[in-house]
């Protein structure tokens, strides 16, 4: 019996141009090409901790290229070691809790604490090469992409539907087909909003992980957040600015080549019973389905696809159906399970006696220092927020209730806040010293400047999504302004406003790092802070320093997650949950 | 009513039974001795040849009692063998057809029923030439190419109903197939499910359908399987001796209807053998201790319930009180026995007759029925009497939740203990015997309750 091809969907889709667009598709696959064999040629040189930056325009195409490709295989990094972290969570019940905490406890860790350990590290195994200081840049980044994603990656494996799992286990899926038919199609979504996210916070540790000083030895890596960096110092402004053209220009081109059409693609994935009405488009998704080499891919997959699964056939998850609460598999590892208990054991006791030793190190002034600069940042970081809450509410809920211009702002909101605010500080710091002003201020400012954006989108979609019956009553009833916004407005918006806040505190507690101390022309500005401490022990090499500091920070980021965060979260999802 | 035909007991087994359960049960212990028993030792057989209905109210245990016979769910005690093989080390060869479908949304129509065969090494043209010869079965030809999402609830059942076909199960095994679907298309898949099994167009031994709807159950199945709650256990076990196709108006099957009606009603008697752990200790299960199960019923429904029996003229047949509200046994009996429950109704035979009390509170208005339910749920109801008696001790009449959620856990899953405390809120909210803060989570009295208690703690 002749079989006939069922009519693809790619195969039906109208062809305009296919010459054109193959032959666009093949010229980015070349360049790309090239980027690669000259980062590679670069990487391999002997090791220079300190490239000079050049402040012409004409290089900035080069600096441009080197840190998208760092920021690049952070992110590739990030992506498979959450895969690999959410999974082995998921699958291993008895450390699940554990490896949560500590994703918990990493995720509160600012990126520039990772540095010392990171770069001592990787400038140790891989000696004489610029592959070894390349990689430590590299890893500082993925410290600063990677948590989030695990979070969500195993958080949609746990929301996987029941029913969706016990069919996998009737048909006797093999792990391998369960994981690319059921478990990634599942998280797609969630990990492309979180791959957003995580870039843009890549581009941020970016700026300021290129260039840095760790007690007597400098680093300086060619890129973007060098190259800035170093125009700042030097007050070079045109330098400065074509420098954040850069970024800005890259940040919208990541928007509109990757994310936009990785998210209309991903709409395949969303776990819904009918189509929903309004559906996000592509141009660029477009052009790329129409493309014959977009099959490719497809093609090759399935020739690397078809052994694995003949092969899989055969193995005892494709032959036997296995219980879903099942506990025998827990025993079997039971011997690996207690040695790995053990060597973790004796690590962390191994760990922490080697930070006490170095604690004591740390003089009484040098805590009374710390806790004072706890005090500051805490301050701080919480006046950013109310700052960003007391003019966003109003603005978000403004735009939010004008459907014509929520549409057109709300889209720049979202690439506004993944431009990195860090490359803007060097601009808001030549402007904080020509007023005068010192940092203790002015670092409010800095932080403001990456944290309201959240707010702002955030409550502009809870803006969005009050039902417009509720507002019609709110006029009929002629309730006052005071009602309106207590009875209505504010409830409707605060699981939207309490999602931002959260994201945006984080962000704060990041900031101040960057936000508290600065290396401009003059010399070094700084504030009471603790985040100040962790850069200025960074400079120092003062390792003891950064240490406690770090556990400060984190100390106090996941106790406020667990008092207030937490609870609020929680309120916002029984009680202030328009449902509908 | 009394004259129902009692069903054929089952025939003997003829000996080769696909799939046999020898006394599983499901219990999850608790930290002390204590153990939440959902099945209760029991024996099952599937057997070629039939159609297997397992009938049962919610909280029977049901689906847990079909996740066991597939091999999904490990039986906390018992064995289950696959051609007297344990089930564990068989290759088995099941299909199940899910209540929610369990498409995967993000695969094409083809690509769902090709996923089983790609599992078991079938090669791409084999895979293709299968899946679309059952969705041509399955009259679903054309829409190869679709997404589930672009089809509607029937059309999406009959692209489950194509999966679990073209791996040619021996057992087909259905959990609610037909409830997340509207009345006409659940008939329509129903009769297409007979006419391929009438046919032998599939190569199904023997099917296994989970309902709660009996007229299901007595359309479809060859022998059914009633089972009774608190904990899981059968409680008849018959063959359906109707010819197909069957009529849903003829005698006989009304009186089938009626028969399965007066078994789910009738006072359960739960086999009195107390499980022992493997140390010959003896176990306290739920059945031993003080909370009765709060039926999940509505004070509102319970009133419904009672005025329509009043204006049947105080007494009338379940089965036909179902019939007349479009209910399915999920949904009325929890009315009635939380009418039962609070002495509004007796029920014998599969007949519901009100009493006095009941009488006078379909009678009464809104405020008088609440002081009647008021009486009725504090008479009868341990749980509201512990939940008011604790608030009035309290200085601050206000007790967190949790307090009451330690106490029941001890007798009902987290997730019982859950339903069983909203019930409880919604009863005594009802009857203004306290009130219910859901952002805390904490149980208050209401004001003038207070007041009235505080006078009474000056008294004293």
């Amino acid at each position: 019996m002749k079989i006939y091809h069922p009519f693809a969907r790619s195969l039906v889709t109208v062809r305009s141009w296919p010459f054109f667009i193959d032959l666009g598709v093949a010229f980015c696959g070349l360049a790309l090409f090239f980027c690669v064999l000259n980062t590679a040629r670069y990487w391999m040189t002997t090791a220079t901790p300190v490239i000079p930056i050049s402040h012409s325009i004409s290089a900035l195409p080069m600096y441009a290229v080197y840190s998208v490709v760092r920021i690049g295989i952070a992110y590739l990094l990030s992506l498979v070691f959450a895969i690999a972290y959410g999974y082995t969570a998921v699958y291993n019940p008895r450390i699940e809790g554990w490896m949560v905490a500590v994703l918990d406890i990493l995720q509160s860790i600012p990126v520039l604490s990772f540095l010392p350990p990171i770069v001592l590290a990787m400038v140790s195994l891989i000696p004489g090469r610029q592959l070894g200081i390349e990689l430590a840049v590299i890893f500082l980044i993925f410290t600063g992409q990677v948590w989030n994603l695990a979070f969500s990656f195993y958080s949609s494996l746990k929301s996987i539907p029941k029913e969706m799992t016990e069919a996998s286990r009737i048909y006797r899926y093999s792990p391998w087909q369960r994981f690319w038919q059921l478990e990634m199609p599942y998280a797609a979504i969630g990990l492309v909003w979180n791959s957003i996210v995580s870039v843009a916070g890549g581009w941020f540790a970016l700026m300021l992980c290129e260039m840095f000083t760790m007690g007597d030895r400098n680093f300086q890596l060619p890129g973007l957040g060098s190259y800035m960096q170093s125009a700042a110092e030097s007050g070079d402004i045109t330098a400065l600015f074509s420098g954040i053209g850069v970024v800005v220009l890259i940040v919208v081109a990541t928007d509109q080549l990757v994310w936009r059409p990785l998210i209309v693609w991903s709409d395949k994935f969303k776990f819904e019973q009918v189509e929903s009405a309004d559906r996000a488009t592509s141009p660029i998704l477009e052009l790329l389905r129409r493309s014959r080499l977009s099959l490719l891919p497809g093609q090759l997959w399935a020739r690397i696809e078809e052994p694995v699964y003949r092969r899989l056939a055969h193995t005892r998850a494709c032959q036997v159906v296995e219980p879903i609460d099942d506990d025998s598999s827990k025993r079997k590892g039971a011997v690996l399970f207690w040695a790995l208990v053990v060597a973790i054991v004796i690590a962390g006791a191994w760990a922490v006696m080697q930070a006490l030793v170095m604690l004591r190190t740390v003089s009484w002034a040098d805590l009374r220092g710390l806790l004072a600069g706890a005090l500051a940042t805490f301050l701080r970081v919480n006046a950013a927020l109310l700052i960003s809450a007391v003019w966003t509410i109003p603005a978000g809920v403004a735009i939010g209730f004008n459907q014509r211009l929520a549409r057109i702002v709300q889209p720049v909101a979202q690439v506004l806040a993944s431009v990195p605010a860090s490359a803007f500080y060097p601009v808001l710091l030549l402007g904080l010293m020509k007023i005068g002003g010192g940092l203790g201020i002015g670092s409010v400012a800095l932080m403001l400047l990456g944290t309201q954006w959240y707010i702002l989108f955030n409550v502009i979609a809870g803006a969005m999504s009050i039902p417009s019956d509720l507002k019609e009553v709110t006029r009929l009833y002629g309730f006052t302004r005071y009602q309106r916004w207590t009875r209505l407005i504010l409830p409707g918006i605060f699981p939207y406003l309490i999602t931002g806040m959260v994201t945006a505190s984080g962000g704060a507690w990041n900031a101040s790092v960057m936000a508290e101390y600065a290396h401009v022309k003059t010399g070094i500005i700084q504030t009471v802070g603790l985040g100040a401490e962790i850069s200025s022990a960074t400079d120092a090499g003062k390792f003891p320093i950064i240490l406690l500091a770090t556990i400060l920070i984190s100390l106090m980021v996941v106790t406020m997650n667990r008092l207030i965060w937490r609870r609020l979260y929680r309120l916002a999802e029984t009680r202030y949950k328009l449902e509908g | 009513m009394t004259s129902a035909t009692t069903p054929a007991l089952p025939q003997a087994p003829a000996g080769e039974a696909i799939i046999r359960a020898e006394k599983i049960e499901k219990y999850y212990s608790q930290p002390s001795e204590n153990r939440i028993q959902v099945i209760s030792a029991t024996d099952l057989e599937i057997v070629p040849g039939e159609i297997l209905a397992l009938l049962g109210p919610s909280g029977s245990g049901k689906s847990t009692m079909l996740r066991m016979l597939t091999g999904l769910s490990r039986p906390s005690a018992g064995q289950v063998y696959w051609h007297e093989k344990p089930i564990a080390e068989a290759q088995i060869n099941v299909s199940i057809v899910f209540q929610s479908f369990a498409l995967f949304p993000w695969l094409t129509v083809l690509e769902n029923v090709e996923a089983p065969l790609q599992a078991r090494g079938v090669s791409p043209d084999g895979r293709r030439e299968r899946s679309l010869r059952m969705l041509d079965t399955v009259g679903l030809a054309g829409f190869e190419a679709a997404y589930p999402k672009e089809l509607s609830g029937g059309m999406r059942q009959r692209v489950g109903f194509a999966r679990a076909l073209v791996v040619e199960p021996e057992v087909l095994f259905m959990d609610e197939p037909f409830s997340a679907l509207d009345v006409l298309t659940a008939e329509n898949l129903r009769s297409e499910l007979l006419e391929l099994w009438a046919n032998k167009t599939m190569p199904t031994k023997a099917v296994f359908i989970v309902t709660h709807n009996i007229e299901e159950a007595v359309l479809l199945a060859d022998r059914i399987i009633v089972l009774g709650r608190n904990p899981g256990h059968i409680r008849t076990d018959f063959r359906v001796q109707i010819p197909q196709p069957r009529d849903r108006k003829a005698e006989a099957f009304t009186q089938l209807v009626d028969y399965i009606y007066k078994v789910l009603t009738r006072p359960d008697v739960v086999p009195t053998e107390i499980p022992t752990h493997p140390d010959g200790k003896k176990v306290r299960d739920q059945r031993q201790m003080r909370y009765q199960m709060l039926p999940h019923a509505r004070p509102g429904g319970v009133a419904g319930l009672l005025e329509l029996v009043l204006d049947k003229g105080g007494r009338d047949d379940i089965y036909r009180l179902a019939d007349d509200l479009a209910f399915e046994i999920d949904d009325l009996l929890p009315i009635v026995d939380a009418a039962q429950l609070l002495g509004f109704l007796k029920v014998e035979e599969g007949d519901a007759a009100i009493t006095e009390s009941g009488a006078e509170f379909a009678n009464s208005e809104i405020l008088h029925q609440k002081e009647l339910f008021r009486e009725a749920a504090t008479a009868n109801v341990l749980l509201l009497r512990q939940i008011v008696r604790a608030l009035e001790a309290k200085s601050d009449h206000s007790v967190p939740e949790d307090f009451f959620l330690d106490m029941l856990d001890e007798q009902f899953s987290d997730e019982e203990s859950l339903r069983q405390l909203e019930t409880a809120i919604t009863w005594g909210r009802y009857a203004e015997l306290f009130d219910f803060d859901a952002a805390r989570r904490r149980f208050f009295l209401p004001k003038e309750e207070e007041e009235e208690a505080e006078a009474a703690g000056g008294v004293e």
